[in-house]
């Protein structure tokens, strides 16, 4: 089973890229559970969202206190959020930045995999607004090898109707974009 | 009810104690509630019918010869039909002992 | 089986209620209940069901409203959370009583003060006694396929109940996951429309809700607690029933790893499904722990509890609501009962844990097995603890 910890800020989309991760899971007849962080909506403040992926039916329903892999929308996180805490030492973590991957893992003192895309540069390019949710899912992809490009369009397509273009094309050029180290 | 409710046992009773005997309250004896009963003086009554439409228990009946009469198996001896007669014709007088 | 599709759990329990065929349909947004109640509104709104939505002005009129539906013969459905089954407790009863089969679903949350929306069980304990059938599912599949069952069970001529889901706020309601949805056709044959034995109609007058003197009240009490009982069998054939059409097999008292285990968890409602991994962890390291979870807790299944769990030598009841002042909480006050009268019977330990919403991992579960056999060890006989809370 894979533990996907998502952190954004209120408004950013972290518990929608959670949902998506897992409708795109579940499309590939994997199992799979999405979860906010339960609580009163607070716009702008510090959110973490959760997602467990499984060939088997998953039966935990705790949060995630020791991820596979760290995903943050909103790189202003990285310096007053300990993102990487209870990370598993082969975990990973993918993050919106305009720093490189290696001053990243600086910034954070680990030495798991980092991934970094700039999301708010190709958001702003594409969607026209500094929403991270699609953008940063296209990295994870491509970070992770969790889920099938593909297999994002349909639940892209459900939840953004006549914007779920532009969201693809958000998607496509994080995944180019990305840098892993 | 075709019986006294003492003498039900649980068994016995409807599927949520529905009442499926449309009217039944009509056997059901208000009558000995009072102590006063109306008495009418058919010669002040007018036939305006007032005392059969506030009568609450609707306790009063035409008879043949055109007077509302109240059926005193049901009459609770409130005392509105005198209350609300125009013409004074009725009157409350205390019940004798049975 | 059929195709899993993902989705929002409070989704998948509105579309349930929507292929059920539901004539009437009355609630008030609560949180955490509201996602369920939005997306029936949606469906009514777009014609996709024919029923009557009525946007009522409070809780107490949600289910005001669906005695006098259900009384005419219409389906009806409600659900709420916390405070709004407070104010609708009143009405729970006159439900009940009348035998009226509505179907609710309560999307379990604490009750206040101090003002919190989060899950845990003490709002429906608040009504536990309401003489509804009551379940607890475990998962956004349960909670679908009970709509179902309930409207079944709970219309059939022998039982004639109104029924409780009771599914975990937030943890269920607002998790994505796979769900089997069961194609309408299927869907028709298992849920015939409903078939009232009394109903309010001109043609055949009946009177409900009538007066009771205490000459009689007794017997009427009698009769329903008698009936309440006797739904048992029915639940049963009607789980069977759906586990045949669905391969989805349910039963009112269910067990993992349990039948050779000294020490067992006792659970109710979602915390079992984290219950179970915390068992296999304590497994591999060759601990004898198993798990009983009750999913049937009104008419509460004592020959199926006694079963599952008199071998043992010990019971780690969780439970997820306070009983103030009182013996511990619910769920362990019943187990106990449950087991009183057997000359060996094992020693219960009764921790609250996951109080509005705290999080409970295998973990904790760990930790609680922990400390329960090592205090029955002790000689400990009424072990009952607040778990987690700072000193």
């Amino acid at each position: 089973m894979i533990e996907i910890r998502f952190h954004g800020r209120g408004g950013q989309g972290a518990v929608t890229s959670a949902e998506l991760l897992a409708l795109a899971a579940i499309h590939e007849g994997k199992y799979a559970q999405a979860f906010p962080s339960f609580g009163p909506e607070r716009r702008g403040a510090p959110v973490v969202a959760f997602c467990r992926i499984n060939d088997k039916p998953i039966r935990i329903r705790a949060n995630i206190y020791e991820p596979d892999l760290v995903v943050v929308l909103d790189a202003s996180l990285l310096k007053i959020v300990n993102v990487a805490s209870g990370l598993k030492p082969e975990g990973m973590i993918v993050t919106t930045s305009k720093d490189s991957p290696e001053k990243v893992r600086e910034i954070l003192n680990v030495k798991n995999r980092v991934g970094v895309v700039d999301a708010v540069k190709i958001a702003l390019e594409v969607l026209g607004l500094p929403i991270t949710n699609t953008t940063m899912l296209g990295s994870v992809v491509k970070a992770s090898g969790l889920v099938q490009k593909e297999s994002f369009i349909p639940p892209f397509k459900e939840r953004f109707g006549r914007i779920a273009e532009k969201n693809i094309a958000a998607f496509e050029r994080a995944y180019q974009e990305t840098l892993i180290v | 009810m075709t019986k006294p409710e003492s003498e039900w046992t649980w068994k016995e009773l409807p599927v949520g104690n529905v009442i499926l005997e449309p009217g039944n309250a009509s056997s059901y004896r208000t009558g000995d509630w009072k102590s006063f009963k109306p008495v009418l003086n058919k010669e002040l009554c007018i036939h305006c019918g007032l005392c059969y439409i506030f009568c609450p228990d609707m306790a009063y009946n035409l008879d043949e010869e055109g007077y509302f009469i109240a059926d005193l198996f049901y009459c609770k001896g409130c005392g509105i039909c005198a209350t609300e007669c125009p013409t004074r014709a009725i009157t409350m007088v205390v019940e004798e002992e049975k | 089986m059929g195709k899993r599709v993902g989705m929002e759990v409070s989704i998948a329990a509105a579309e349930a209620v929507k292929q059920a065929n539901v004539d009437v349909i009355s609630a008030y947004p609560i949180t955490p209940q509201t996602h369920i109640v939005e997306h029936l509104s949606e469906i009514v709104a777009n014609g996709e069901l024919d029923a009557e939505f009525f946007c009522v002005e409070s809780e107490h009129s949600a289910m005001s409203i669906c005695i006098g539906s259900e009384a005419t013969g219409a389906r009806s459905f409600t659900c709420t959370s916390a405070q709004g089954l407070a104010l609708m407790a009143e009405m729970t009863y006159i439900a009940s009583g009348l035998r009226l089969p509505i179907l609710m679903i309560v999307a379990n949350r604490t009750l206040s003060a101090p003002l919190s929306i989060w899950n845990d069980h003490s709002d429906t304990m608040m009504i536990r006694d309401c003489g509804w059938i009551q379940f607890f599912v475990e998962n956004g599949q349960e909670v679908y396929d009970h709509v179902f069952i309930s409207y079944r069970v709970g219309e059939d001529r022998s039982v004639l109940f109104p029924t409780i889901i009771n599914m975990d706020g937030f943890i269920l309601s607002h998790v994505i996951e796979p769900i089997e949805l069961i194609d309408q056709e299927k869907v028709d044959k298992f849920l015939p429309p409903y078939q009232p034995l009394y109903r309010l109609h001109p043609d055949q007058p009946v009177t409900m809700g009538a007066f009771a003197l205490p000459a009689i009240f007794a017997e009427t009490k009698k009769a329903q607690e008698v009936a309440l009982r006797a739904s048992l069998p029915k639940i049963l054939e009607v789980w069977k029933e759906f586990g045949d059409l669905t391969g989805r097999y349910y039963h009112p008292v269910e067990t993992y790893k349990a039948e050779d285990a000294e020490t067992l968890l006792v659970t109710m409602g979602s915390i079992g499904e984290t219950a179970s991994v915390a068992v296999d962890r304590m497994r591999e390291e060759g601990r004898s722990v198993g798990l009983v979870k009750i999913r049937l807790w009104r008419p509460f299944p004592f020959e199926a509890l006694k079963q599952a769990t008199l071998h043992a030598k010990n019971l780690v009841v969780i439970d997820r609501a306070v009983s103030v002042g009182g013996p511990g909480g619910p769920v362990a006050s019943e187990v106990k009962a449950a087991i009183y009268g057997e000359p060996l019977r094992p020693t219960v330990y009764n921790f609250i844990a996951g109080i509005s919403g705290r999080d409970v991992a295998p973990f904790d579960f760990i930790k609680m097995v922990d400390k329960a056999e090592i205090e029955i060890e002790e000689g400990k006989k009424d072990g009952y603890e607040l778990y987690g809370v700072r000193e």
